[in-house]
Parts: C-alpha cells; sequence; structure tokens
C-alpha cells in the first residue's frame, strides 16, 4: 500500500465545534496541521449593501443581527457614527443607560463564549451554568424593548425609550406550584434596576463558580495552556484587538484610551494576559465578566438618583411624543417626514468604533447628504481574528484547532456580514 | 491632536501626499497610488507615527456620488416609485471611481489615520499591503470579491465571501441589489439550476438629498 504523507481534511461547515458555518480545509501530516484555510461567506448577507438602499434607522436592526450574541455593541458602534455625522450629543441619562446595557451585553458574549469554549474542550456542565446566568440578563432586554435578542434599543440622539418602573412577572400555570411562582417572581417586584442590581449581586459568586470548574482543572489546563500562542508583535501585524490583543499583553482598551459615552467617569480595570496562549485569553475574558458587572453597579447607582430625558428633543432625529402628535401639527410633520424619508446626514465620512465584547467594531460610514448612507463599512472584530487561523493552528494537533477557534470568540453574522 | 498630527504629516510626508483634511476629529489622507508603498511604510516604521495596526480596509464606489433619485417635476399614479429617475453617469465621475480607503491605528500613540487611494479604472490595480500589514489579506481579498479591485503583490487573491463560482462583484453601484442570478433545485433534471432573477428591484423610500441647512 502506498504511504500517504498529507492529507486533506474538510471540517465543516456543519461541524458543532465551527461555531456556526465555518467551513475549513485542513492540511495534516499525520495528527499535525501543516495548513489551515478557513472558507467564510456562508453566512453573507450583503448587510452593507442593504444598508445603502435604506433610511439610516431602518438599518439599526440589521446591526442586532451581525453579531448575535451581542446586540447591542453592535448598534452602540452604527448610532455612534450617525451621531458623529450629524453632530449631536446625547443625554447623560442615555449615555449611561447605553453603557449600562453595553456591559450587560458583554456578560452575555462572555458566557456565550465561556459555555461553547467549554463544551468545545469537553466541560459539558459550563454551558448548562452559562445560560443559566444569561436567562436574567435576556429579561432585562425584554423588559426593555419588547425582545429577547434583537433589540433596536439604541437610537441616533439616546435610546428608544427610558427603563420601565416594572418587572414583568411569571403567570401561574399548572406546571408550577405557588411556592415555586412566589419564588420565580421574587426579584421582579421592583424596577428594571432593582432586578439587575439583584443579579449584580449574585454574578459575582457565579463567576467564582465558573473559575472553580474550569481555572485550575487539569483537563482543562491540558487542553488550553500553551495553545495558540501570539506574541505582541504577531498580534499588532494581525489586526488583533480586543481580549485577544490583551491575551498577548498589551493594555489596549477603547473605553480606556479612548473613552466613549460616560467611560471616562466609571471605575474599571483592564485584565492582561502573559503568555498570549488560549488560557491566558480565558482568564482575561473571565476577569472582564467581573469588571463589567462593576460597571453596572455603578451604572445602576447612578441611574437610580438621576432621572431625565433618554433621547433628544431634536424632531428632525428622534420621533416626538406619541400623545404631542395627537393635537400638534408640527409633531405629526416631524413624525410623518422622519418615518418616511428619515433624515438627510451632512456630507462627509466619520468611522467610530466601540469595545465590542470580541474587539473593536467599527462602523465607517460615507454620507454624500442622502438619506441613506452611500457607504457603510462594517469593520467586524472576528474577520481579523479568523484570518490568523492559519498561523494560529500551524503545528497544532487537530483537537487544537477546535480550541483555538473556541478561544477566538467568532461569531460568524459579524464575520461574513 | 488630529492637528498636530496633521502637522507632524505635513512635514513628513508633503510631497507624497495630495490633500489632507480633518472632518469630525478624523484626519484623512488623498495619495495617489505609485506613492502608497513609501507612505505606509513610513506611518509603520516613523517614530513619531508608529502605526502598527491596519484596522480596516475597504472599496468604496464613487459612481452614483451624489445623486437622489427624487424629481418630482411630474406625478404620476404609479405610486411610490412616481418620481424616481435613475441618472446616467458622466464620463468624468467615471475616471475617480473606485478607491479604497485604509484605517490605521497606533496603539502606542494613541491615534488613528485615514488613508483613501483612487484607482484609475484600466488596470484596476493597487499595490498590496500585505507585506507591511498581514492583516490586510483577507481585508484585501473581500475588496477584491466585493469591487473587483486587483492588489498586486497579494499573495492568495480569491474571493472571500461569495459562493464558491459566483460571477461579478456585488457592491458595485451597478450591480442590482435584488442580483442576477437565482438558484433552484430542479427536480427533472436533478440538479441546481441558475435561472436569471425572477423578482425585481424595489424602492420602498427614495434617496434624498437635501441642502438647506
Amino acid at each position: 500500500m502506498a504511504e500517504i504523507e498529507h492529507y486533506t481534511l474538510n471540517f465543516g461547515p456543519q461541524h458543532p465545534a465551527a461555531h456556526g458555518v465555518l467551513r475549513m480545509i485542513l492540511e495534516l501530516d499525520g495528527e499535525t496541521i501543516e495548513r489551515a484555510d478557513p472558507h467564510v461567506g456562508l453566512l453573507h448577507r450583503g448587510t452593507e449593501k442593504l444598508a445603502e438602499i435604506k433610511p439610516y434607522n431602518q438599518s439599526i436592526g440589521y446591526m442586532d443581527r451581525l453579531d448575535y450574541v451581542s446586540m447591542m455593541c453592535n448598534e452602540h458602534a452604527y448610532v455612534l457614527a450617525i451621531e458623529k455625522l450629524l453632530g449631536i450629543s446625547v443625554p447623560v441619562r442615555a449615555q449611561y443607560i447605553r453603557v449600562m446595557f453595553s456591559e450587560i451585553t458583554r456578560i452575555l458574549n462572555h458566557l456565550m463564549w465561556l459555555g461553547a469554549h467549554g463544551l468545545d474542550v469537553g466541560a459539558m456542565t459550563m454551558f448548562l451554568y452559562c445560560f443559566r446566568d444569561r436567562e436574567p440578563l435576556m429579561d432585562a432586554y425584554e423588559a426593555v424593548s419588547g425582545t429577547r435578542m434583537h433589540a433596536t434599543y439604541f437610537r441616533p440622539g439616546g435610546v428608544y425609550r427610558d427603563l420601565p418602573e416594572t418587572m414583568p412577572l411569571y403567570d401561574k400555570s399548572p406546571w408550577r406550584n405557588d411556592k415555586k411562582l412566589k419564588e420565580l417572581n421574587e426579584n421582579r417586584q421592583g424596577s428594571l434596576l432593582d432586578f439587575l442590581w439583584d443579579f449584580t449581586e449574585k454574578f459575582d459568586t457565579s463567576v467564582d463558580e465558573y473559575e472553580s470548574l474550569l481555572t485550575e482543572n487539569r483537563i482543562w489546563k491540558q487542553r488550553l495552556v500553551g495553545i495558540g500562542v501570539v506574541s505582541p508583535e504577531r498580534a499588532y501585524q494581525l489586526g488583533f484587538t480586543g481580549p485577544m490583543l490583551r491575551g498577548s499583553g498589551i493594555a489596549w482598551d477603547l473605553r480606556k484610551m479612548q473613552p466613549y459615552e460616560v467611560y471616562a467617569d466609571l471605575k474599571f480595570d483592564i485584565p492582561v494576559g502573559r503568555n498570549g496562549d488560549c488560557y491566558d485569553r480565558y482568564l482575561v475574558r473571565v476577569e472582564e465578566l467581573r469588571q463589567s458587572n462593576r460597571i453596572i453597579r455603578q451604572c445602576i447607582k447612578w441611574l437610580k438618583n438621576n432621572p431625565g430625558p433618554v433621547i433628544v428633543d431634536d424632531h428632525k432625529v428622534a420621533p416626538p411624543r406619541r400623545a404631542a402628535m395627537k393635537d400638534d401639527m408640527e409633531s405629526l410633520i416631524h413624525h410623518f417626514k422622519l418615518f418616511t424619508e428619515g433624515y438627510c446626514v451632512p456630507e462627509g465620512e466619520a468611522y467610530a468604533a466601540v469595545e465590542h465584547p470580541k474587539g473593536e467594531f467599527g462602523i465607517y460610514m460615507l454620507s454624500d447628504g442622502a438619506n441613506k448612507p452611500y457607504r457603510l463599512k462594517i469593520r467586524a472584530p472576528g474577520f481579523a481574528h479568523l484570518s490568523a487561523m492559519d498561523e494560529m493552528s500551524k503545528g497544532h494537533m487537530l483537537a487544537d484547532v477546535v480550541a483555538i477557534i473556541g478561544t477566538m470568540d467568532v461569531v460568524f453574522g459579524e464575520i461574513d456580514r | 491632536m488630529v492637528k498636530s498630527l496633521q502637522n507632524l504629516v505635513k512635514q513628513h510626508l508633503a510631497e507624497k501626499i495630495d490633500t489632507s483634511r480633518v472632518y469630525r476629529d478624523e484626519l484623512t489622507l488623498e495619495l495617489c497610488h505609485e506613492n502608497l508603498l513609501e507612505v505606509v511604510k513610513l506611518l509603520r516604521d516613523h517614530d513619531e507615527f508608529q502605526f502598527e495596526q491596519l484596522i480596516d480596509l475597504c472599496g468604496v464606489d464613487y459612481l452614483t456620488y451624489g445623486q437622489d433619485e427624487w424629481a418630482t417635476q411630474e406625478a404620476t399614479s404609479t405610486g411610490f416609485e412616481r418620481g424616481r429617475e435613475c441618472k446616467k453617469n458622466t464620463s468624468e465621475q467615471q475616471e475617480r471611481r473606485f478607491a479604497v480607503v485604509y484605517h490605521l491605528l497606533s496603539v502606542t500613540l494613541n491615534h488613528r489615520i485615514r488613508l483613501r487611494v483612487f484607482i484609475s479604472q484600466e488596470t484596476m490595480m493597487l499595490p498590496s499591503v500585505v507585506g507591511i500589514w498581514n492583516s490586510a489579506n483577507w481585508f484585501e481579498r473581500e475588496a477584491f470579491d466585493l469591487y473587483g479591485i486587483l492588489f498586486e503583490g497579494h499573495p492568495d487573491l480569491r474571493r472571500i465571501l461569495t459562493d464558491y463560482g459566483f460571477i461579478g462583484h456585488p457592491f458595485r453601484k451597478d450591480f442590482p441589489v435584488v442580483g442576477e442570478l437565482e438558484m433552484r433545485f430542479d427536480e427533472e433534471k436533478e440538479q441546481c439550476v441558475y435561472e436569471p432573477v425572477s423578482i425585481e428591484e424595489r424602492v420602498l423610500v427614495p434617496r434624498v438629498i437635501r441642502r438647506n441647512k
């Protein structure tokens, strides 16, 4: 029989560890990776082209669907770009709400990542624990916007509406008795902020629980330590941002270095890795969970004491109040114009970036003065990270490829756009 | 801070740059493609710039820039699209049709810059910056895929986002949003067949430009 030296393996797109629709052509020498060629684009929907044929506000919903595990952070970059071009400033309360929900989103994203990464590497229970803690945050999304995922909550000039004073309660049902029902509704008696406060009280303990399962776990360390090592110089070259860059030991965070909204007034630390391997990136992200929790607590305290407007009063950009439309003709006209034609953005270009849970998520917007963007470019962090797949996996074993996909935290909604 | 960066650019790159403009606190340089490699190398390596990261690279098609579709001289009974009008493009615009936009970031010095390079329509060619920043690899593949811009010296210029065997460059302004071909499974032939699209392009909100501010 002829001896086979290299062979090619097709990985995905329907592989459970491929995080959606990643297809990779792996060239193997035995079980060692010689070359990895990711094929992306199986989820390409042409979001940027679709945005070119719609008024600005109608594309906010598309942003949620880019990285569908960190919805509001995508919206955030989009509305910041529009606001930059329009030259409007946002009420402080709206900024705090945006920051709070950005951090909620970061926790949502990192929990999803932690669960999926654990599952890839073989820690099955992590997935269940993480989804347990995602649930209250999804409820917060729902309370504020009506949907659990695709919120369309951030609008140019502020947020869609103020935080609700009550939380929806669980109903009586044949499947749960009165005692269980009371237990479920216990933390839902007050406002959304009370509900979130209750979550933040418990969350640090939850993170301790995750860490006790993984951080010192022998199997976990065997699978992650020394895998996918990226030096700081290579991290720059490969366009890494966010936790991938911090994992390599570079203390770079847009929230600190180029603060937007009210991040400059909040206290938080930036975790930095040392070795640039998968394990360090895991530690960085877990610490980010704690830091996000800390930011949310500061926001809740501020929001409880400072009522005020949550969207600008400029009705060329934000709709007038429904009640005002009933007897004020000008409000009615504003409403009609805003929802049919939209608003025209001055000619020019702007790039707005946020510290997205995955890295730097940027929106480059080019306007020719029309009511639709002339060109919208979405800078997805995962796109740059995944392009480093070949370099990161070269020389590793086949099973390590799965750990490397996990550590990149890829979501194909944003990579394929 | 942006102003000081602009002065630095003037100091070091004055002859290589066509225009430099600050808008909304962002510095944009326009340059021609002969100078591109020299300029980006200096921007990366010079101590006062240190742009060690290429954050983004994208193509832009200026074919219909500044054209609106809303002309209400005559109202007809055809509804929403009554005033919609597609204008023919002048040859003057064609010359400066495609551009590539680079976004650079310096982590060390905490500043950003944007470069824009127009491409001549005859060659559609631009030197690749993969050798300067390796992250340009996929971004250039994307610009090639969506706009048909060629990058000289790119190691592996394949399509990236569109389907295997796709024809055309979908983000060009003259490529219809509904596409050109649709695919279905033909039961008689027992294979996938490609046919011209059966749906028509529809504009729900016309493009309007108002400059009365």
